[in-house]
């Protein structure tokens, strides 16, 4: 659940799947030595003083694992955590990191085994406590944490909540009753329905074990601590200030996932092209964000080039999947006739989109959950993805036109989407002869209040990043009747059900077979219609031989290899 | 794109009846036919104009319909495909967004230029005329406008209006008096201090005093006397600010805080072009909107510059 | 003097109290809920929002959150950012970068733009002249994030001579950004130093040095530049303040965290705080360097009293 955040101009969020990208690398000239006069780091220096500065931008919020759900402090605070479970850079699959073991047998009651000697960055170890501590107060409701819905299904968790959104009286506990310490390297979870997929749920942001030091800081939202957080993963925060942070690696990190360079320096970039041009000029050593504009003509790939030809880019399949949102039926009526719906949906052709105005770097869905994660299956959303001219404007005659003549297509200015909902529009209004007019707000706050608010007509953007690689987070928290993201007020009794059906699953594979029979009902009911899935391009400067990036489109520290 | 004061404008010196007012007309007149550089600013402007009025006339289509933008064209450059000026990112045609673009920018330049001065003209008639604590509060009021950078305060007045949504006529134009509201807003303590200062200048003259000796209401003397022999300045300020209202519509538009997206504009246009990436791969798509906007900055800035040398009596 | 200095200094006062209070109003009047895109695309919990509102004052009336903030301002508090840092802290490290940047783009509009001008002013309509006047109204007629681009685009990639971008902030990454943001008051300068330059060369002073057979240099040099140049500092140094408040182009395009990158964040995360107080200080620059320019123009010409 963790979201899109249009940082300054156009910074996701964390991302899914990649690979694609590092193969591209490899190619033959890559050992010729050396070649570029003006690296500070040759192939016999001490990767550990070695110092990389990465495009980073300004976190909304203190670095509080429980309080941060953007990618600009995600990004530090990824390279700075170690989690029970860590998503592997390539596939996502979950695999165990400080835990030993989790094991469950009915999906309800979880019992989870740390292992030992694995140590904080203050020297301390990270013990069964830590987590256990760091949940509560993360859960706790007068603690007001931005991520404290992650631990809804743990048992208890009502009893934390305030009863009013002042929180004028104090919930009823301070600690959930279904987290029990067992020792100090064990404990057990007990959540209030079945979740299978809570194991890879653990790897998120939010679940990170805190200090006991944290515990100490009696300051307001811990504002001591984060200024020099202390966390358990291979690269320490030494430095927080207003336009870089500083991370120098862990000497006491146990883990299987140590960084390779010495220091990392997130720089702050408020505008892409910047950081862009940056790296081109090797003045940044990493940079996450191509601006589309590059992306025509494949001139990033011609700019990102070692001396000896090599490329110094990639591209990462990640976790991000956009949709068109249409509006609920009781705000605009003019929705409610699924043809309309429908058609809308195969006025739009995708193929020459993604190939034009982003030369080939997104994929058209084919339906509404990403190929990056497990369970996933191509197709739900059927004909309705596939452009198909004639069929489309027969459809929406037939439903009778959208009343006016006139259809919004509602996006934020600060994020560089004009280029793709001008094409969309463009598309709707050639296909449907009906009139496409690109609506912007100026910044992602205003379009987040008008759709929460149910203000829009028409249709709006989403962006979905996954939070965790499974199925279910690309359909409950969207499409779930109620669900906290579910900007289109979809409700299916059905749809319902069968998630929780599936939810109950202790055999995955069976979870997802009834998950997808889920997403097939998005394509019966159309509540919005998928655009495409995201791949990441980046770029890297003469001073790294390569690099990997996960699909939460983050920078895999620990594949460094230095020229 | 920050206001600044040019030192050099003109005070009415020398003091003169209404008929003498009248003469400073006729000579300014005199001057600025017989320079070729009226000439040329004058044609730009009225071409400019006309393609503001009636775009068909230059044998654009109007971008906004269907089937006007086909994304297998984008890019393309000038002479291929059918257009002169080429085609853009979403493969519209870049002269019939270029000639329907002017529409939006002329008419914000022109219509802040008339309100900021109308506006900053009668509040410093008043403070001029009035002095005393009137002058007083006023000035200050002003000193506020004037010392908010004009980009910076136009931004935070632009985000802070609510967004007409729907594209109607109705619509149109308030999208263009929110743009035109916001720099006026800023614009207006300039002509408003020049305004207050030739009022009171030209306020102790003997054809003022003899006005009032006579019995004239205030109102009729101001109207008839005092502000015929002020005006001059604030006019000259006027035709040189409305270049600067165009360039910073257009900054507006680059920020995202500009005109909306449905309404075409300059602006607008070069805001799409002006990433490092597009102008490294299709020059041709800020070349054209940027020239139009240039040549009408242009000529709107010699046109200023004529009407001050014929209006200041210390170049002549 | 000391009375004028004193009265000035005095108007500021219901000045800058009438900056921030309109300031505020607009922030205040930003449509949307603050806290709305603070979640991504999920709705903020309850009790964050709630939190928020209180530690914002967001629920008081208008006039209750800006006398309260007005308090704060006096006594040196202006704000805490979500992430946790102060506006001063803020303040204390951007502000040299746009200092920095102004006071580049004010050596630049001085030193070329004087140059420029008393080349153009001295013949009159001659070959320089017409060269100088066509260059000026170019400058004026682009607007900056165009120069500013172009600039990129050839000085910095194809010619190789600047950094691209000046994330750095070194002096000589600035270079180029400040001759950006000082392109266009280089225009004015250079435009009020030929038109003044030309007015003072065929004032009777002038013609009576040279009647007295002094050489057309010495003319020029010792009593036309000194007088014609007078009004040129001024204006420079009134620029000043300009300056710093138009850099907010300029350090998007290139990356300098000045400033006016703070109030754009401000703007697009709806963070009052980092409007008010930030644009408050650019105002205050801007009065006080008309001030000193001002006081310095009576002391350098004693034609001007103000008294």
């Amino acid at each position: 659940m963790k979201q899109f955040k249009p940082v300054p101009l156009l910074s996701l969020r964390r991302v899914g799947v990649g690979l694609l990208a590092a193969t591209t690398l490899f190619s033959m000239v890559a050992c010729s030595q050396n070649t570029n006069s003006n690296t500070s780091a040759s192939s016999t220096a001490n990767p550990n003083d070695v110092t990389l500065t990465v495009r980073g931008c300004t976190p909304q919020n203190p670095l509080l694992p429980t309080d941060t759900n953007e990618t600009c402090g995600g990004n530090i605070l990824d390279a700075s955590e170690a989690k029970l479970i860590h998503y592997n850079s390539t596939t996502a699959a979950p695999e165990l990191d400080i835990a030993q073991s989790i094991t469950t047998t009915d999906a309800i009651t979880w019992d989870i085994k740390l292992k030992q000697g694995y140590k904080f960055q203050d020297g301390t170890e990270v013990k069964a406590q830590n987590f256990v501590n760091a949940w509560n107060w993360g859960a706790y409701g007068p603690n007001a944490q931005l991520n404290s819905y992650f631990f809804a299904m743990i048992k208890g968790y009502d009893d934390e909540q305030c009863t009013d959104a002042k929180c004028s009286t104090k919930p009823k506990a301070d600690t959930m009753s279904g987290l029990k310490v067992v020792n100090d390297y064990e404990f057990t979870i007990t959540c209030s329905s079945p979740t299978s997929n809570l194991e890879t749920r653990l790897g998120y942001t939010a679940f990170a074990p805190q200090p006991d030091s944290f515990f100490a800081d009696t300051s307001a939202n811990k504002a001591n601590f984060t200024k020099a957080p202390i966390a358990a993963g291979p690269y320490q925060v030494t430095q927080v200030s207003d336009t870089q942070f500083t991370l120098k690696k862990f000497a006491g990190y146990s883990g299987k996932y140590p960084g390779v360079v010495g220091t990392l320096i997130f720089k702050v970039y408020t505008d892409m092209n910047t950081a862009y041009a940056d790296v081109v000029a090797n003045n940044l050593d990493l940079d996450d964000t191509i601006p589309s504009d590059d992306l025509v003509g494949n001139l990033w790939q011609k700019d990102l080039v070692q001396a000896d030809g090599s490329p110094r880019n990639g591209s990462a399949t990640t976790g991000v999947i956009d949709v068109l949102s249409f509006a609920p039926a009781k705000v605009d009526p003019g929705m409610a006739d699924i043809r309309i719906r429908e058609a809308l949906s195969m006025a739009i052709d995708r193929a020459s989109i993604t190939k034009t105005v982003f030369n080939g770097a997104r994929t058209p869905a084919t339906g509404w959950v990403s190929p990056v994660v497990d369970g996933y299956k191509a197709g739900a959303c059927g004909q309705w993805c596939t452009y198909d001219a004639a069929e489309a404007k027969q459809l929406y005659q037939a439903a009778g036109g959208y009343p006016g003549g006139t259809i919004n297509l509602w996006i934020n200015g600060d994020g560089g989407h004009g280029p793709w909902a001008t094409a969309v529009c463009n598309s709707i209004k050639n296909t449907l002869g009906l009139n496409c007019v690109v609506q912007t707000t100026p910044d992602f706050a205003t379009l987040r209040d008008k759709i929460n608010n149910r203000q829009l007509t028409g249709m709006y953007r989403g962006s979905w990043q996954m939070d965790y690689p499974s199925i279910e987070n690309f359909l409950t928290p969207i499409y779930a009747t109620g669900a906290s993201s579910n900007d289109t007020d979809y409700s299916n009794p059905t749809f319902d059900s069968l998630l929780k059906q599936a939810a109950a699953q202790t055999d995955p594979d069976k979870a997802n077979e009834v998950y997808q029979q889920a997403e097939a009902l998005l394509g019966k009911d159309m509540p919005t219609t998928p655009l495409w899935y995201r791949a990441t391009q980046f770029g890297w400067s003469d001073k790294i031989k390569s690099i990997k990036m996960t699909p939460f489109s983050e920078f895999d520290f620990g594949s460094v290899v230095l020229n | 794109m920050t206001e600044i004061v040019t030192a050099a404008t003109p005070r009415p010196d020398e003091p003169a009846s209404r008929e003498q007012a009248r003469s400073l007309w006729t000579d300014a007149w005199d001057i600025m036919r017989r320079r070729p550089i009226f000439w040329i600013a004058m044609v730009l402007i009225v071409v400019f104009v006309l393609m503001a009025v009636w775009p068909a006339l230059f044998r654009a289509d109007n971008p906004l319909l269907p089937n006007m933008c086909l994304l297998e064209r984008a890019r393309q450059a000038p002479g291929v495909g059918g257009s002169a000026f080429g085609f853009d990112s979403q493969g519209c045609s870049i002269y019939d967004q270029t000639i329907y673009g002017a529409r939006a920018s002329i008419l914000v330049g022109i219509i802040t230029t008339i309100v900021a001065s109308v506006f900053g003209a009668i509040l410093g008639t008043i403070a001029g005329y009035l002095e005393g604590w009137v002058d007083a509060v006023l000035s200050r009021i002003a000193d506020v406008f004037f010392a908010l950078p004009l980009l910076l305060g136009a931004i935070v007045i632009m985000t802070a209006l609510p967004t007409p949504s729907s594209p109607s006529t109705g619509n149109y134009w308030l999208s263009i008096f929110r743009v035109v509201l916001a720099m006026a807003l800023l614009g207006w303590p300039y002509p408003f201090r020049i305004m207050r200062s030739a009022v009171i200048q030209v306020k102790p003259n003997e054809y003022v005093l003899a006005a009032r000796a006579l019995g004239a209401s205030p109102l009729r003397m101001v109207t008839s006397h005092v502000v015929p022999n002020s005006l001059s300045p604030v006019i000259v300020v006027a035709t040189n600010d409305l270049g600067s209202y165009i360039a910073t519509e257009a900054t507006l538009s680059f920020l995202g805080v500009g005109l909306p997206s449905w309404i075409v504009s300059w602006g607008g246009s070069i805001s799409n072009a002006s990433s490092l990436g597009l102008i490294r791969q299709a020059p041709f798509m800020l070349l054209f909107p940027s020239l139009f906007l240039c040549l009408t900055i242009l000529s709107f800035i010699m046109l200023g510059e004529v009407v001050r040398d014929a209006l200041d009596p210390k170049l002549r | 003097m000391g009375k004028f200095i004193t009265r000035r200094l005095l108007q500021m006062i219901p000045v800058l109290i009438g900056t921030t209070l309109l300031l505020y109003f607009l922030a205040f009047a930003m449509p949307g809920d603050p806290t709305a895109g603070l979640c991504g695309d999920r709705q903020c919990p309850a009790q964050y929002v709630a939190q928020f509102r209180a530690e914002y004052h967001l629920d008081d009336p208008f006039f209750m959150q800006y006398l309260n903030y007005l308090n704060n301002l006096v006594h040196g508090n202006f704000g805490v950012l979500l992430n946790g840092h102060t506006v001063v802290q803020e303040l204390a490290v951007r502000y040299p970068n746009t200092v920095k940047l102004a006071v580049i783009a004010v050596i630049f509009e001085a030193v070329v733009g004087m140059a420029a001008g008393i080349l153009a002013g001295i013949r009159k309509g001659g070959f320089i002249d017409t060269l100088v006047t066509l260059f000026t109204l170019l400058l004026l007629s682009i607007p900056v994030f165009v120069i500013g681009s172009l600039a990129q685009l050839v000085f910095g990639i194809k010619l190789g001579w600047f950094p691209v971008t000046a994330g750095d902030g070194g002096l000589y990454s600035l270079l180029m950004p400040g001759l950006v943001l000082g392109a266009l008051s280089l225009a004015y300068s250079t435009r009020l130093t030929r038109t003044s330059l030309v007015e003072n060369l065929r004032a009777d002073y002038v013609r009576t040095a040279k009647a007295k057979g002094l050489s057309n240099a010495r003319a020029i040099g010792i009593h036309a530049l000194r007088n014609s140049l007078l009004p040129v500092i001024t204006y420079i140094g009134a620029s000043f303040g300009g300056l710093m408040g138009g850099a907010i182009v300029t350090e998007r395009l290139f990356n300098i965290q000045g400033i006016g990158l703070l109030i754009w964040n401000g703007i697009l995360q709806k963070q009052r705080v980092a409007i008010v107080g930030p644009v408050t200080v650019l105002v205050l620059v801007f009065l006080l360097a008309n001030l000193i320019v001002d006081v310095l123009y009576a002391v350098l010409d004693p034609r001007i009293s103000h008294d």
